[in-house]
């Protein structure tokens, strides 16, 4: 199970983050900076996984974007691994290459959830097809336009 | 809004309470149009969580969308119920739910299956009877709502004894989609849908755990799995990965499992390090199967071993640490120690787990004694603070107990002990961890008598010269005090234990002050010295019976009766679920609104009535808690347990001395070793790798591998029942079983059925008598103690006079269920009773069990037949009870668990000296324990307005000839036991009691097409079962 699905940048700010798993408002912070210390003191050579507490780190990096996802030990590491993978191409096919600039994802943080939501649900990957995440976005967008 | 919307959102992200919104994000969800009002949706799931209360507030907005002919609306209030929904208030929007499971779009089909999975989380009971929807979901043609719908099933197959039949389908899909039947938008770099491959094969590892015929059916698609991923792809790893998993969580197929562990083979050396970690993962279990596995890779692993990623490291440790035996163990503690070493510079909380690791390797496999006392010390003064409590205390109790091997070999490890912590103590004690003194003082003040020449006042020395250190804590401080008062005895001892006390009664810490008070005392009386330490093994009346006469008359003078914790954060609870009671009441108004009108229960009552009678139950049962239940856990002989647990230490001991021979394997270890030119540093990790992979050999190291199961498992007393000239049997069984059950009795104590119930021996007649034996145990709820009301059942065997049973027939072998049937017991036959089923045989003797429904018990007849053609002798039948105790109790109060298993064991002698025994388990239903309850409908009345807690549900109607009611009502009274107390034109009330006497109050009502049905009663969770077996039964007509 995934309990937590977090974007973070090169200082250590979070951009984006989603709970799979009830925390407490005032803990969050805590443990965003926990995870994130733990994970960028990774080397390029080591491997992407990191055990915290009782959970498992897996972690990704783009440019200046880090994306790290928290899982129970049951969960296949390098499946989510790819998952990050995917959910990357899907953002990266609905704004149009421009996964570099946190700005975008900071300006449209309605839209990433929504994307993130149509592929994870309640800790389970609900969906991975591309044009299945979309489709409801791209007629929200119609009617937004229309 | 909606942008402020988002910067709420931004502002929690960042950690900054933004709660003033929350009802903004409602209302926005509530009355935004198309994006706003996604994103007042995102926003609530963002914020709250299940139990905050403005989620009700949006209940109603869900209601309304739900039933919008807007596609994108019913497809937002699906995805944010799935995601967070008020659990009581899914029987509102269940049907609206259940009706998009046909609708025509395949978003809102797969959305509908997510949110019902959703609800399975929350709430498994409310969406039981729409399994077979379940299975509609999974045959769905688009391959979207299938995927959604394994969620489900995911969940469901953790218990999967009733979805084996589903295997099929699950193959059929998983071939499917690995041959690429898929769309090719399902695909990710160019692998099919790799998530449901895993999904799948996740559901397939559960079905097919331990089922040969299930697991007969997957090799192939397994197979299939294992060819097709070549690509060189890293999700194609994840499946494989997934696939090796499941081939070794199967029943086992050795040419399959070669295959996976060739796959593995692949990842280890693979120079990607991700691909690495996974192997390594993945050979911690492949080793649990076949430890000789991991020889093929041992190179590997020693690589893995001096790997710069600490994570590598770890989980290659993990690996060793799987493969552990009596050879290798020096080795391998000694690598973890080094790892401790190196990782304690950066604290991690994990580590605590590997330091937890090596006593249980240590107890284990230790080669000697010096050797695990060293060991030891290394670890106690690694682990320092963080180690986890139990580990220095399950040390010490072995230091006390021994690891039940010789007393002589006991005293050796002592002194040695001893040994070792006075060269300790006599070098700087400044870096030793707190934990660590408190062992070394304690062990000290024990054991240091048993050194020779070793004077008390010596170790006293040493001891004070710790009590003065700076750093020392006052808890290490008041275990050394301990320790000098048992030394205190001594001349010189003396002298200085006074010097101590003297200084230490004036401490501020009262807790060191007293132990300093009481030390001055024992060190200046020898003779109260003597006698307090020999009064150490006193008994202790740990009923506090002494106690009685005080709490009986502060009773009586009207204090209020004692509540365990526990039972008064019940009464907070029940209090608490009382005051949310209007939430419920005012949602049949809301609704009914919506157009579902039948959801108020018939008679409302009005909310004091309800109130009262709780709260005089609830004094019911607080008044029946005495404290006489405790009593006589300490018999004449001690403390059962510890009795059991050192003979089973000495059953290890046993077990552990025929693995000492060396393995041949080694030999061909090492040979492997030897050709080839290698460097200096090669040959050193070779040497390492046959250290660390000897004894692995075949036979030896299945053997080792087992040996902790075996021993983990329940310790079984023996009985050796001798061989008995007469034919009389009950005499003898009586009055074993006689005792063990009115101690039982007495003790009313469910912990205490760690022992088996009661051991019955047997002696079957010494000529070449065969035939069946038929033992009844009686299950019966015995009102013998008032506490006994909250439903818990005793098991308890008849007296032998009227109800234990022998038949000795000559000559029936090849029993059949007839034959059987003949040897049934009269006066059980006249009851009514399930079919006899053979529940485990071998070739000598065959056991079979029925259940027989008496009216205030339930009987569990165990059929053993003797089908050679020798005799049989030293009989006897064990029945786990605690299963039964444990399992209902929880069955009725805790979870809503509708069966539990009874287990049990028979052992016998066919050849003299040599026991054998056969394992059976049986099931029993919770209909087992429904019977029928004889109300008149004033009486039913009466009792309906007593309890408060309503469960509602709708039953399918039986259409067939006459009244529909009748003929449902009928039926269920047929399968379950209930009894029809009434039936009034298109209602009906029913009723029936758990045993010993919990009621349950049914009212039926037909509604539409369907039976309404409210039920009542006391305990929370029957109503939930019941219906359960209500919606069973009403399927299968």
């Amino acid at each position: 199970m995934i309990k937590f699905f977090l974007m973070v940048n090169k200082q250590g700010q979070t951009r984006l983050s989603r709970y799979y798993e009830q925390v407490d408002l005032g803990k969050r912070p805590a443990l965003e900076a926990d995870v994130v210390r733990s994970c960028l003191s990774r080397h390029k050579d080591e491997c992407s996984f990191v055990e915290h507490k009782d959970y498992k780190l897996v972690f990704r990096q783009y440019a200046g974007l880090f994306i790290v996802v928290g899982i129970t030990d049951t969960e296949n590491e390098l499946s989510i691994y790819e998952l990050v993978h995917n959910f990357v191409e899907i953002l990266d096919k609905y704004f149009s290459r421009v996964v570099s600039a946190e700005a975008q994802i900071m300006f449209n943080l309605d839209r990433v959830h929504l994307i993130l939501d149509e592929m994870i649900l309640n800790g389970h990957v609900a969906e991975t097809n591309k044009t299945r995440i979309l489709a409801p976005l791209m007629v929200l967008d119609k009617l937004a336009e229309g | 809004m909606k942008e402020i919307m988002v910067r709420a959102i931004y502002c929690e992200m960042l950690g900054y309470e933004a709660s003033f919104s929350y009802i903004h994000a409602i209302k926005l969800a509530q009355q935004g149009s198309a994006i706003e009002k996604r994103v007042g949706y995102l926003a609530v799931s963002l914020f709250l969580n299940e139990s905050h209360d403005l989620l009700l507030l949006l209940v109603n907005t869900v209601l309304k969308d739900l039933q919008s002919t807007n596609l994108i609306e019913v497809c937002m209030a699906l995805t944010v119920v799935s995601q967070l929904f008020p659990k009581d208030m899914i029987p509102a929007i269940l049907p609206l739910v259940e009706e998009k499971l046909t609708n025509p779009k395949e978003i809102i089909r797969r959305k509908a299956v997510l949110a019902l999975h959703k609800f399975y989380l929350i709430a498994p009971n409310q969406v039981q009877h729409i399994h077979s929807k379940f299975r509609k979901a999974l045959c769905d043609k688009d391959p979207g709502v299938m995927t959604a719908s394994l969620h489900i099933y995911l969940q469901l197959i953790k218990n999967p004894d009733s979805y084996k039949d589903l295997t099929g389908s699950f193959v059929a899909i998983l071939r499917q989609v690995v041959g690429g039947k898929l769309p090719v938008d399902f695909n990710y770099h160019n692998v099919p849908a790799p998530w449901l491959q895993i999904q799948l094969l996740r559901i397939l590892s559960l079905l097919g755990k331990d089922d040969q015929s299930t697991s007969e059916l997957m090799y192939e698609v397994l197979d299939e799995s294992l060819r097709r991923a070549e690509m060189n792809h890293n999700i194609t790893y994840a499946i494989l990965y997934e696939c090796v998993k499941a081939i070794y969580t199967i029943y086992p197929k050795s040419e399959l499992l070669e295959k996976a562990a060739k796959c593995i083979g692949n990842f280890v050396v693979s120079p990607k390090i991700n691909l690495k970690y996974l192997g390594l993962k993945a050979l911690t279990y492949v080793v649990q199967q076949d430890a000789s596995l991991a020889l093929q890779h041992q190179m590997t692993i020693i690589e893995c071993l001096d790997h710069s990623d600490s994570i590598i490291k770890r989980e290659t440790l993990e690996v060793l640490f799987r493969i552990t035996n009596v050879k290798n163990v020096a080795v391998i503690v000694e690598k973890m120690l080094d790892f401790l070493k190196n990782v304690f510079m950066e604290p991690d909380i994990l580590f605590l787990l590997y330091v937890g690791c090596f006593p249980l390797l240590s107890d284990t496999y230790s080669p000697n004694n010096e050797w695990f006392i060293q060991t030891m010390n290394v670890v106690f003064s690694l682990g320092g603070e963080l180690m986890h409590p139990d580990i220095p205390n399950n040390f010490l109790r072995l230091l006390a107990q021994g690891f039940g091997s010789e007393e002589e070999e006991q005293q050796q490890l002592r002194v040695f002990a001893v040994d070792s912590y006075l060269t300790l103590l006599e070098s700087d004690t400044a870096h030793l961890p707190q934990r660590f003194l408190q062992v070394i003082s304690w062990a000290l003040g024990e054991f240091s008598y048993l050194k020779d020449g070793l004077e008390p006042c010596k170790v006293t020395k040493l001891l004070a010269k710790l009590l003065d250190e700076r750093n020392v804590t006052s808890e290490s401080r008041s275990w050394i005090l301990s320790a000098m008062a048992k030394l205190s005895a001594g001349p010189g001892a003396a002298a200085l234990a006074l010097q101590v006390s003297e200084r230490y009664s004036s401490s501020l810490d009262t807790v060191l002050r007293q132990q300093a008070l009481e030390l001055l005392h024992l060190s200046q009386d020898p003779e109260l010295h003597a006698r307090f330490f020999h009064l150490w093994h006193v008994q202790v009346d740990s009923s506090l019976s002494f106690l009685d006469s005080f709490v009986s008359e502060a009773l009586s003078q009207g204090a209020a009766p004692y509540k365990a914790p526990h039972q008064r954060q019940e009464e907070l609870r029940q209090e608490k679920a009382l005051s949310l009671e209007p939430y419920s009441i005012s949602l049949p108004v809301s609704l009914s609104s919506c157009s579902i009108t039948d959801r108020q229960s018939p008679t409302l009552l009005s909310m004091s009535s309800s109130l009262s009678g709780n709260s005089n139950e609830l004094k019911a049962g607080s008044s029946t808690l005495k404290l006489e239940g405790v009593k006589r856990v300490w018999g004449k002989e001690g403390y059962l347990h510890q009795q059991d647990a050192v003979e089973e230490a000495a059953q290890v001991e046993e077990a552990a001395t025929p693995a000492l021979p060396l393995s041949p394997q080694q030999g061909g270890a090492e040979s492997q070793q030897t050709h080839g030119d290698l460097t200096v540093v090669e040959q050193e990790k070779q040497k390492l790798a046959s250290s660390l992979f000897v004894g692995l050999g075949s036979q030896n190291s299945t053997f080792l591998m087992g040996k902790s199961d075996s021993t983990s498992q329940q310790f079984r007393r023996k009985t050796r029942a001798a061989d008995s000239t007469s034919s009389g049997v009950s005499e003898r069984s009586s009055s074993s079983s006689h005792s063990s059950c009115s101690d039982f009795l007495h003790n009313n104590l469910l912990e205490d059925s760690q022992n088996s119930l009661n051991t019955q021996k047997i002696g079957v007649s010494n000529g070449t008598h065969e035939g069946p034996v038929t033992q009844s145990f009686q299950t019966t709820s015995k009102e013998t103690s008032p506490f006994l009301d909250a439903g818990m059942v005793l098991v308890q065997p008849c007296s032998p006079q009227t109800e234990l049973r022998d038949f000795v027939q000559p000559g029936s072998s090849g029993i059949t269920q007839t034959s059987l049937r003949s040897q049934f017991p009269p006066e059980l036959s006249q009851l009514p009773h399930s079919d006899i089923s053979l529940l485990s045989s071998d070739h000598s003797l065959s056991l079979s069990a029925c259940r027989a429904y008496r009216d205030d018990a339930l009987l569990f007849v165990i059929i053993l037949s003797n089908c050679s053609q020798s005799s049989t002798n030293g009989l006897s039948v064990q029945l786990d009870c605690k299963h039964i105790f444990e399992t209902f109790s929880t069955l009725i109060q805790v979870e809503p668990h509708t069966q539990v298993t009874v287990a049990g064991s028979v052992s016998y002698r066919a050849v003299p000296g040599h026991t054998q025994t056969l394992q059976f388990t049986d099931k029993l239903f919770l209909t087992d324990f429904i019977r029928p309850l004889t109300l008149s409908t004033e009486e039913y009345g009466k009792l309906w307005l007593s309890f408060s807690q309503d469960v509602r549900q709708n039953l399918k109607l039986i259409q067939g000839e006459g009244d529909p009611l009748r003929a449902t009502l009928s039926a269920l009274k047929e399968q379950l036991q209930l009894h029809i107390v009434d039936i009034i034109g298109s209602e009906g009330i029913v009723a029936c009691r758990l045993l010993p006497d919990s009621p349950c109050l049914l009212h039926c009502r037909i509604h539409g097409g369907s039976l309404a049905v409210w039920l009542r009663s006391p305990l929370l969770s029957l109503p939930d079962c019941l219906l359960y077996y209500c919606q069973k039964t009403l399927e299968e007509c």
